[in-house]
């Protein structure tokens, strides 16, 4: 990661671990629109993250992208920052505000001035409201004439989307566990912390191996992503994708058996994360789709090229 | 922790093509790419000692090739790729040679060093004892000092190729543990040449039919005072920095890896999701223990991000025959692949115990976490 990705990422930890993120996401998925918590994201250039600096962007690597994104992630992305932080990546010229992107399920669309479609930025002239199961805007947007002279391809809108997805996955397991931990410690039964019970620490083990899974394939990912384009990584992030589809299964069983009845109250913030895992898992293409992918390539190619071919995609940085 | 991948040297692209060269002249049946690290050839493994790639880190001077950690790691990802049987190096490029590199004394390590590099000199790991798996630090083995060095008494057991290997390196306890403290403290670790008098090897059959582990009874073993290796009473100490080497390899994700390559040309296009998901996992697996050996490259010592990565790749290498198993009739699996997935299906139940089992990494991860 570089330093100033590094430095926005810390400071998008600390102003969104301002001890409301679970009220945050009770009004959002009351239908509320966190217009602070926009503006002060904007603020930090985050929409503009990874546009090219001579572009007028911030200019940082897809590295740092799924680091911030799964900084928001940990805190259940309340606004779609992310969302417009690709949309941009992926325009010629950045559009203040604002973004979403498709015209279906559009993330947040019904809050959005302009999405990104394939035919260029359009603006959004009205909605029929969808929500994914975790209860977050996922529209059906009507599009004004688009402003610029196309738009990104569709297969390049599907690939950003599967790894900011994965990455916020990525977030939201880790933050999942990390409550799960911290409970574990805290609820006593029998005398002592569940924690101390070797089936509460072997479980959540467990649980450990898969996040730290996914996020090394996330950093796979990007990685591949800053040395060969977003179009050239489809497979690292096919590999993303699906190790978290699998993962999103395991982390929310397991982190809802440490917590028991109190995990699954509407009171309780973990299931702001669980059902964010289950929502993201079907977004960008689900693991099934993307293994898909993946695996027909590999036996068109034949087991003998399959070892050759990873190694053949091992990615060198400056 | 944080599992970065590291960039591989530039010269390991030709180093890959050269392993790669060297080995598609070879062409084991199922036994073998089943068993790999668990298969003993030692005329193979003087063939690599002789291209280099035995000991590849080590300075010259002890036969070694002052190659880079990951160069050598570019060579045991092509070993195990093709299920190379290099059991007779393995353990001592893995973790005798670094160990006796670490903490030998000068004689030491020029009298063993470049034999193990040269692919002559077999090692086998002495811990395990009847009453102690994964307790070990309550094993019983003992070694007393006599006026020349050392007098062993007691038993190890499940040592792999004990009975094909030139020495051992034994965990023992020179002095009782101190009333009421750690039960660490008084253990040793020598250096035992496997013909001295008095060390019986008794192979034990495992349920393939086959003798790969055995019984090591030692029975007033004389050894001399330079077999001691490292500090008396650091056993311990050093014993674990060796697990962090024998856990952080490869050879925890990839054991069963040719199960996948050939599986791959027994099924059909409607098993591509299924070989996609195994095929992320690999992918992903594989970067993690690359990831690891970047760690250990740069000096440091990631013996908790080892354990979680053998635990995850254990898991994944278990899982492997049985998905491939799912996705084929036996009759309609070519006899080679069906071969290959009998061995695996037996073998595959030890990946998740030998260098430590599933239950003791766990519980290394929880301590981690801040469970324990
Ligand atoms: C193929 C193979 C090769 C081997 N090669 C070698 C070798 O070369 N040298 C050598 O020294 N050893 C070797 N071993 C031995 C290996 O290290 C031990 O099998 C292992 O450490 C476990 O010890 P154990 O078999 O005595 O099982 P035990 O320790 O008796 O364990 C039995 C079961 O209880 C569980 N258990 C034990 N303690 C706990 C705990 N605290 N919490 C939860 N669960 C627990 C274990 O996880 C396991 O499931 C080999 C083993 C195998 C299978």
């Amino acid at each position: 990661m570089s330093e100033i990705g590094d430095a926005i990422t810390g400071q998008i930890d600390r102003l969104l671990n301002d001890g409301n993120g679970p009220t945050r996401l009770r009004r959002l998925e009351a239908g509320e629109w966190l217009a602070e918590t926009w503006t002060a994201l904007e603020e930090q250039g985050l929409t503009l993250a990874l546009v090219p600096e001579d572009a007028g962007g911030v200019g940082l690597s897809w590295a740092d992208a799924v680091a911030i994104w799964q900084v928001l992630g940990r805190h259940g992305a309340p606004v779609p920052v992310a969302e417009a932080m690709l949309a941009n990546a992926l325009l010629a010229s950045p559009v203040e505000g604002v973004l979403t992107l498709g015209a279906s399920d559009a993330p947040f669309g019904r809050f959005a001035a302009h999405a990104v479609t394939e035919a260029g930025v359009r603006p959004v002239t009205g909605h029929t409201p969808g929500l994914n199961l975790a209860r977050e805007p996922r529209d059906a947007l009507r599009l004004g004439a688009s402003l610029t002279a196309g738009g990104p391809s569709p297969r390049a809108m599907r690939l950003g989307l599967a790894l900011l997805r994965a990455a916020q996955m990525a977030g939201a397991a880790r933050h999942a566990l990390n409550l799960a931990v911290e409970w574990a410690n805290t609820r006593k039964q029998f005398g002592r912390p569940i924690g101390k019970f070797q089936a509460i620490q072997q479980s959540l083990a467990l649980v450990a191996g898969e996040v730290a899974a996914l996020e090394s394939a996330v950093g796979i990912a990007a990685r591949a992503v800053d040395a060969r384009g977003l179009l050239d990584a489809g497979f690292e992030i096919a590999c993303a994708k699906i190790i978290a589809g699998e993962a999103a299964e395991l982390a929310a069983s397991r982190v809802h058996q440490v917590f028991a009845a109190i995990g699954i109250t509407e009171e309780h913030e973990l299931h702001h994360f669980t059902r964010r895992l289950w929502s993201w898992r079907d977004e960008g293409g689900s693991e099934r789709a993307w293994a898909a992918e993946i695996g027909a390539e590999a036996i068109s190619r034949g087991g003998a090229a399959l070892w050759a071919d990873i190694t053949s995609r091992d990615v060198r940085t400056a | 922790m944080r599992f970065d991948i590291p960039n591989l040297p530039e010269g390991t692209d030709a180093l890959r093509a050269n392993v790669r060269a060297f080995l598609a002249g070879y062409d084991w049946g199922p036994a073998v790419r089943a068993r790999s690290w668990m298969g003993f050839d030692r005329g193979f493994s003087r063939e690599l000692g002789k291209r280099g790639w035995i000991g590849m880190v080590w300075p010259k001077e002890y036969g070694g090739h002052e190659r880079s950690g990951l160069e050598r790691t570019v060579v045991l990802e092509e070993l195990l790729a093709q299920g190379a049987p290099v059991g007779a190096h393995w353990i001592g490029d893995r973790q005798s040679g670094p160990l006796i590199l670490r903490l030998g004394t000068e004689e030491q390590k020029r009298r063993i060093l470049p034999g193990i590099a040269a692919g002559e000199l077999a090692f086998c790991i002495g811990l395990s004892e009847p009453d102690s798996g994964s307790d070990l630090a309550s094993l019983r083995t003992k070694a007393e000092r006599t006026n020349e060095g050392w007098k062993i008494n007691g038993r190890k057991i499940w040592t792999t190729f004990a009975h094909l290997s030139d020495y051992m390196i034994a965990l023992v306890r020179t002095s009782p543990a101190p009333e009421g403290g750690s039960r660490h403290a008084g253990l040793s670790q020598f250096l035992v040449d496997l013909r001295t008098p008095g060390i019986t090897i008794r192979p034990i059959k495992d349920m393939l039919g086959e003798e790969s582990f055995n019984e090591v009874t030692f029975d007033d073993v004389l050894l001399p005072a330079d077999a001691l290796l490292g500090r008396e009473g650091a056993g311990w100490e050093q014993a674990t920095a060796e697990l962090a080497f024998e856990r952080s390899g490869p050879d925890r994700v990839l054991s069963s890896f040719p199960a996948l390559s050939a599986g791959i040309d027994a099924v059909g296009p409607e098993a591509a999701v299924p070989i996609g998901r195994l095929v992320a996992r690999l992918n992903t697996l594989r970067g993690m223990s690359l990831s690891v050996a970047g760690m250990l490259e740069q000096g440091q010592s990631p013996a908790r991000e080892a354990a979680l990565v053998k635990d995850v790749g254990n898991s994944f290498e278990q899982h492997l025959p049985e998905a491939i198993r799912a996705l084929l009739e036996p009759e309609d699996t070519p006899p080679a692949l069906r071969a290959l997935l009998h061995d695996l299906v037996q073998l595959s139940p030890t990946f998740s115990l030998r260098g430590g089992t599933r239950e003791i990494l766990r519980g290394i991860i929880a301590r981690e976490l801040g469970l324990r």
